[in-house]
């Protein structure tokens, strides 16, 4: 019979205080755990998410700019205003411009330093997910994962278009969890509501053309609809009638919306293949894009040239009045050291305060069972058990103690953020499971300027060493008591 | 087997003061010998088997079993020899209340560093007659059952020397006899030298050889003079 079974027996033996003493360090390990998984697994997806294929944001030049970074990167909060699509243009070379400004034959003045840039408009909801205005770029030219280098891919369907012949502008791409939990596939429609999850729902119907494979971003929790559609909406710019009585009296830039190009031509000649859709949409918004100076977007996701020129980029944006540029890996990471990274800290003293009480439980358990188990020690010593031999047993009652807190502790401290995954998404937009874990620590600075240290495990398994450590410290009192039992007197 | 020689033992008064329990200047035990021990109560039988047992260390003088001395064993060296060459069986019976039959039997062997037998503490309990209730826990068993398994466990290490303190003594009249003719016979068996601490004149009268420790013992000897 192995010492481990001496010590299990003795913990059945008690076993009332045994379970109560478990469950003690069951609650504070659960807490360590639920602490350690939901910083570690949030603050990994944040930082691996601040970068979906672009580095920089260019947003409206009015609130903060971490609000700008979560509520274009993580769909979380409001959106702080518009910048003007003109602006937009600014990135753009003048092959691209053209599109809108026939009469400046001009590179944008940023287009020489960017090699992506794609808009996007925010507002809208359908259900109580995001519904991001954008163009078909934003799955052509960008990719996502902690290296940027996953392209998007789609679990049916195919990306929306500019216009398609079938669904004019209203096509619409629904992330992963959008089209589980609204039960919506390829070739059904939707309708987003405006403002506010649950608020006026627009007439204007977008076709459904794809669902994206499940990336583990926020974009799964994203309608992506086509721009021009999103522009067409009602309340989303001023009405077609009106932009005409415009152009009629001469503006320049209803007219650049027109452009004598093959494009426009193409989508006058496709009215006669638009469907029951368009009917539903309403042909005046079919027909015609809106105009450059009733667009007006959330922000631009630009991805620079090379890493070189993005300060000078930032800089020279913010030296305008348009707009601001942030970089959102910075402003996470900042988030994550100066607010989430201290309150982290403090929640896990707290957890870990916890532990050593329970701990203390342990060491309160077993010593008040000293005093009739002494009679036990001392018959073990008779046969033969060395004081080493009882003080390890003692020991190991703790450990086995301790560990089978952990053991509870670890499933119930993943059933704890599994059963609150719902509201963790909802509000971090982060999705995390019952089998995520904290991530393994790295490059994690001992302190200010000091050397940094790497671990390659999961931090929640650090907690399997520092409880044993902590049954040792606790279980070496009574050990010691053990250990010095008089047999001859206790027999 | 079993040397003691000029072994001196006195405990410590709460005032300090000495008292004198044992001062035994010889006695043997032979390899296979049976013998019991019997004399008055607090005349020092109990601290005689701890000596000899080195659960409690002599004053001075020699207690030498099998050859090796326990009195100038380190503690360790005492440990391993208890749990190797002698086994015990108390009068309290002193099985562990958590562990079942078979594991108060192997409990004895946990401590040896020999080899986990489970096939002779199963043999040893099927020879008490207590194989259907292997896995029964002392509370489960009747005190003549709790007192076989005492015997089971000590027998287990296969012990050179087998100490007895009062083992019927808290046993019904039916079962002492069948108490004293287990121990007997294991110790006949397997050639383990035997003392029997007991009150009961029936148990001392069936042994060859029976001492009084107030004859051995010189603190005894002067305790009844006076």
């Amino acid at each position: 019979m192995s010492y481990w079974k001496i010590a299990w027996r003795s913990i059945e033996q008690r076993g009332l205080a045994s379970v109560l003493t478990t469950l003690s360090m069951a609650l504070g390990v659960m807490l360590v755990v639920a602490v350690l998984l939901l910083y570690g697994v949030i603050s990994t997806q944040f930082q691996n998410n601040s970068s979906l294929g672009y580095n920089m944001i260019v947003g409206p030049n009015k609130g903060g700019k971490l609000q700008l970074t979560l509520n274009t990167v993580y769909y979380l909060s409001e959106p702080v205003g518009i910048i003007p699509y003109e602006y937009f243009l600014e990135f753009r070379d003048a092959a691209e411009r053209k599109e809108f400004l026939a009469t400046e034959a001009r590179d944008g003045k940023f287009a020489a330093y960017t090699a992506a840039a794609i808009p996007v408009c925010l507002g809208d909801y359908f259900g109580r997910f995001r519904v991001v205005g954008t163009t078909p770029d934003m799955f052509d030219q960008l990719a996502f994962g902690p290296e940027a280098d996953r392209q998007y891919e789609f679990a049916s369907g195919r990306n929306f278009q500019t216009k398609s012949p079938e669904n004019g502008f209203f096509e619409a791409v629904l992330g992963s969890t959008v089209a589980r939990e609204m039960g919506i596939k390829v070739g059904d429609k939707i309708s987003p509501s405006h403002g506010v999850p649950g608020g006026h729902v627009h007439e204007q119907q977008f076709a459904v053309v794809g669902v994206l494979a499940p990336t583990g971003t926020p974009n799964d929790r994203a309608a992506f609809v086509n721009i021009e559609g999103f522009y067409l909406m009602d309340e989303h710019a001023t009405p077609l009638e009106d932009y005409e009585m415009g152009q009629q009296e001469g503006s320049e830039r209803s007219a650049q919306s027109e452009p004598s190009g093959s494009d426009e031509d193409a989508e006058t000649s496709d009215e006669s293949t638009e469907t029951s859709l368009a009917a539903s949409n309403g042909a005046s918004t079919i027909r015609q894009r809106l105009p450059l100076n009733e667009r007006a977007i959330s922000g631009i996701l630009v991805r620079t040239v090379n890493p070189l020129v993005t300060a000078g980029l930032v800089q020279q944006i913010d030296r305008g009045r348009t707009a601001q540029a942030v970089l959102p890996v910075r402003e996470i990471f900042n988030l994550f050291e100066n607010i989430v990274g201290p309150v982290q800290a403090v929640l896990l003293l707290l957890t870990v305060m916890i532990c050593i009480v329970s701990g203390l439980s342990i060491l309160v358990s077993i010593y008040n069972s000293m005093s009739e188990r002494r009679h036990e020690i001392a018959v073990m010593r008779a046969l033969g058990a060395s004081r080493t031999a009882v003080m390890i047993i003692v020991l190991l009652e703790a450990i086995l103690l301790s560990l089978g807190g952990a053991a509870i502790g670890f499933v119930a401290g993943h059933g704890l953020i599994a059963a609150a995954s719902g509201v963790i998404e909802e509000r971090t937009g982060v999705q995390i499971g019952f089998f995520d874990v904290a991530p393994p620590v790295e490059d994690m600075e001992l302190w200010a300027g000091g050397p940094t240290l790497s671990i390659p495990i999961s931090t929640e398994l650090w907690v399997i060493p520092a409880l044993i450590l902590l049954a040792i410290v606790v279980g070496f009192w009574p050990a010691i008591e053990a250990y010095r039992t008089d047999v001859s007197r206790s027999l | 087997m079993l040397l003691l020689e000029n072994v001196k033992k006195s405990y410590r008064e709460p005032d300090g003061t000495a008292l004198p329990v044992l001062d035994i200047p010889r006695f043997t035990v032979a390899e296979g010998e049976q013998m019991t021990l019997v004399g008055r109560s607090g005349c020092g039988k109990t601290t005689l088997l701890h000596v000899i047992a080195g659960i409690s260390r002599p004053d001075s003088g020699r207690v030498q079993i099998d050859g090796r001395d326990v009195a100038r064993l380190s503690e360790a060296g005492a440990d391993r020899l208890r749990a190797t060459t002698i086994g015990y069986v108390f009068q309290t019976f002193n099985l562990l209340p958590g562990f079942s039959a078979l594991e108060n039997v192997m409990l004895g062997m946990t401590f040896s560093g020999s080899r986990k037998d489970v096939g002779r503490a199963k043999n040893l309990l099927d020879r008490v007659g207590l194989s259907h209730r292997i896995h029964h826990k002392p509370s489960q068993l009747s005190v003549g059952e709790q007192q076989r398994v005492a015997v089971a466990r000590a027998m287990a290490n296969r012990p050179k020397l087998l100490l007895a303190d009062e083992p019927t003594a808290n046993v019904d009249p039916a079962n002492q006899q069948n108490i004293i003719n287990l121990i007997r016979g294991a110790c006949e068996d397997e050639g383990v030298s035997l003392i029997v601490v007991t009150h009961a004149q029936e148990v001392s009268q069936q042994f060859e050889r029976v001492d009084r420790l107030e004859d051995i013992n010189l603190v005894a000897k002067q305790v009844i003079k006076s």
